[in-house]
């Protein structure tokens, strides 16, 4: 098994609707290359792990002094809704960006985020 | 780490979706099919939104299924006028209990599936509506993929659609399986259906138009259903069953590398798919119990005329005449008379198929491009070339998949 020298999140962002419009076959051929992209990265022993977050838009915590409130939020000004999350393992951004070049989040008006992850 | 990348079950979506949309429409009502697709839509789109980054689940119709059911529960917990349907799913809220096999999930979906089926081919639905439908609710095809397996507008095929749901709204329709009164002219509408969903996508089995191919798999998977039912398992269906199996096995052999059409005589009878002949074979023993004899019967015995032929020269033309000939007597029509002229001619003659053609009565047949086709073939083999030429060309003109037309090209190429 190759060694990876980082580690990085990649955020899903995509609008929950640009998929009403789709028909069941369209939506399988779109988890099938899902699929392949995540089965690939998995093959490579590059995938940590990977979550579905909800999409209401969550809590967010602040403290000053002794309170602590705790609001909804963050709302985001756009439709998109920041939808999930993979860990990966990669050797750079460069690296990074190019296994998550084929993915097909990017297809349907999505955007990934990455983030590399600070070394210990 | 695994070795293989899993592939999903092909047409997963689209065939759950039928099956779902099927058993919400059974268990909410007729009245409530908008939900029952909007619901469905929503499950499959969460699907394709998790999925992704938890993979597919083991049972992945059990999911659609649980995520379904919670949103119409959802919705009908908004609706103060819907609530009473509530009781539906807390009646079936065991449905998939653990204990639950998924096999028996699967059956009681097929159920579903096959009420669907007749509820869409009921004599309220308008005829041109019925394939449609059905495509729509039982098959899980979207409006778009249906104009196009119907060579329309997106927009005919919307109206035609809404007008038939309409239709399903009002609440005559049972959702059900008719009792031993009503089945049999029941089931011949839905045989006719499944026919002519067939017979769209056989003739233009093309790789160009993909939807269209798919239409002969929806056609046969629905008929293998009508045949594994004991109240429609009738010797009709297993004849409709049979004429489909028969003539799916030789769609390998049909278009060449080319993408031209390929003639029965010069098909490589290698390709055809030896498994659907032996169940098509066994469909049509089956569908000899009973006194009935259908058109499907006869035109099955056809088709199994050609199957079992292993050579064009061993292929038994007396006996497809005969068939023909009973053809003629019980279900005449100037299509059927067209083909029998090909028989006339592979027993008596060229001539003798020419004039069989020409006693037909072109009206009726007008714009069909396999008039002046078959009539050139036949002047073709009488060696009449000069006339064969001019009824290639009669056919080129009507002619509109682009197999057929490369095939006539090649024919007036060689003559020429």
């Amino acid at each position: 098994m190759a060694k990876f020298t980082m580690k990085f999140m990649l955020a899903f962002h995509d609008d929950p609707r640009s998929f009403d419009d789709l028909t069941p076959e369209q939506m399988q051929q779109i988890v099938q290359r899902y699929n392949d992209w995540a089965g690939k990265l998995a093959q490579e022993g590059r995938m940590v792990a990977g979550e579905k977050l909800t999409d209401e838009p969550g809590k967010v915590m602040r403290r000053s002094g002794n309170d602590t409130t705790v609001t909804d939020g963050p709302f985001s000004e756009t439709k998109e809704v920041f939808g999930g999350f993979f860990i990966i393992h990669a050797n750079s951004y460069e690296d990074a960006v190019a296994v998550s070049q084929d993915c097909p989040h990017l297809e349907h008006g999505g955007t990934i985020e990455l983030r590399a992850v600070e070394a210990s | 780490m695994p070795d293989s990348i899993p592939q999903l079950v092909d047409h997963l979506f689209r065939h759950q979706a039928g099956r779902l949309v099927s058993h919400l429409v059974r268990s909410l009502g007729p009245a409530h099919v908008d939900l029952a697709e909007d619901v469905v839509q929503d499950a499959l789109i969460a699907a394709l939104r998790r999925w992704p980054f938890d993979g597919v689940p083991d049972e992945p119709a059990a999911w659609l299924y649980r995520v379904a059911r919670n949103r119409a529960v959802d919705v009908l917990r908004r609706h103060q006028t819907l609530r009473t349907k509530l009781e539906v799913f807390e009646s079936d809220s065991t449905a998939l209990t653990d204990d639950e096999t998924p096999a028996r999930f699967d059956d009681e979906l097929d159920d579903d599936v096959l009420r669907m089926i007749f509820a869409c081919s009921h004599p309220s639905i308008p005829d041109d509506a019925r394939a449609p439908l059905t495509l729509k609710l039982v098959c899980g095809f979207d409006v778009s993929e249906i104009a196009r397996a119907f060579l329309t507008t997106e927009t005919t095929m919307a109206q035609r659609i809404v007008r038939a749901k309409r239709r399903l709204r009002a609440g005559d329709i049972e959702i059900e399986v008719p009792g031993p009164k009503a089945i049999d002219e029941r089931l011949s509408s839905v045989l006719d259906v499944i026919y002519l969903l067939f017979n769209e996508g056989y003739a233009a089995h093309q790789g160009e138009n993909l939807v269209r191919a798919d239409l002969v798999d929806e056609a046969i998977r629905l008929g293998s259903l009508i045949v594994t039912r004991d109240a429609t398992a009738r010797p009709e269906a297993h004849a409709l069953m049979s004429l489909m199996l028969l003539h799916g096995a030789r769609l390998p052999a049909r278009v060449d590398d080319e993408g031209r059409l390929v003639l029965l005589d010069d098909q490589d009878r290698l390709q055809w798919d030896a498994p659907s002949i032996t169940m098509g074979l066994r469909h049509l023993e089956l569908a000899q119990a009973g006194e009935e004899l259908s058109a499907f019967h006869v035109q099955a015995a056809i088709a199994a005329c050609h199957a079992i032929a292993p050579s064009p020269d061993a292929t038994d033309w007396p006996q497809i005449l005969a068939y023909y000939d009973i053809m003629m007597a019980r279900f005449p029509s100037p299509v059927v008379q067209l083909n029998r002229s090909v028989a006339v001619a592979m027993v008596h003659g060229p001539d003798r198929g020419l004039e069989t053609i020409d006693a037909i009565d072109a009206t009726a047949l007008s714009g069909y491009y396999l008039l002046p086709a078959t009539r050139a073939e036949l002047l073709r083999r009488a060696g009449r070339t000069q006339d064969a030429v001019r009824a290639y060309d009669a056919a080129l003109k009507l002619v509109s998949t682009t197999p057929e037309r490369r095939f006539l090209e090649k024919r007036v190429e060689d003559l020429s």
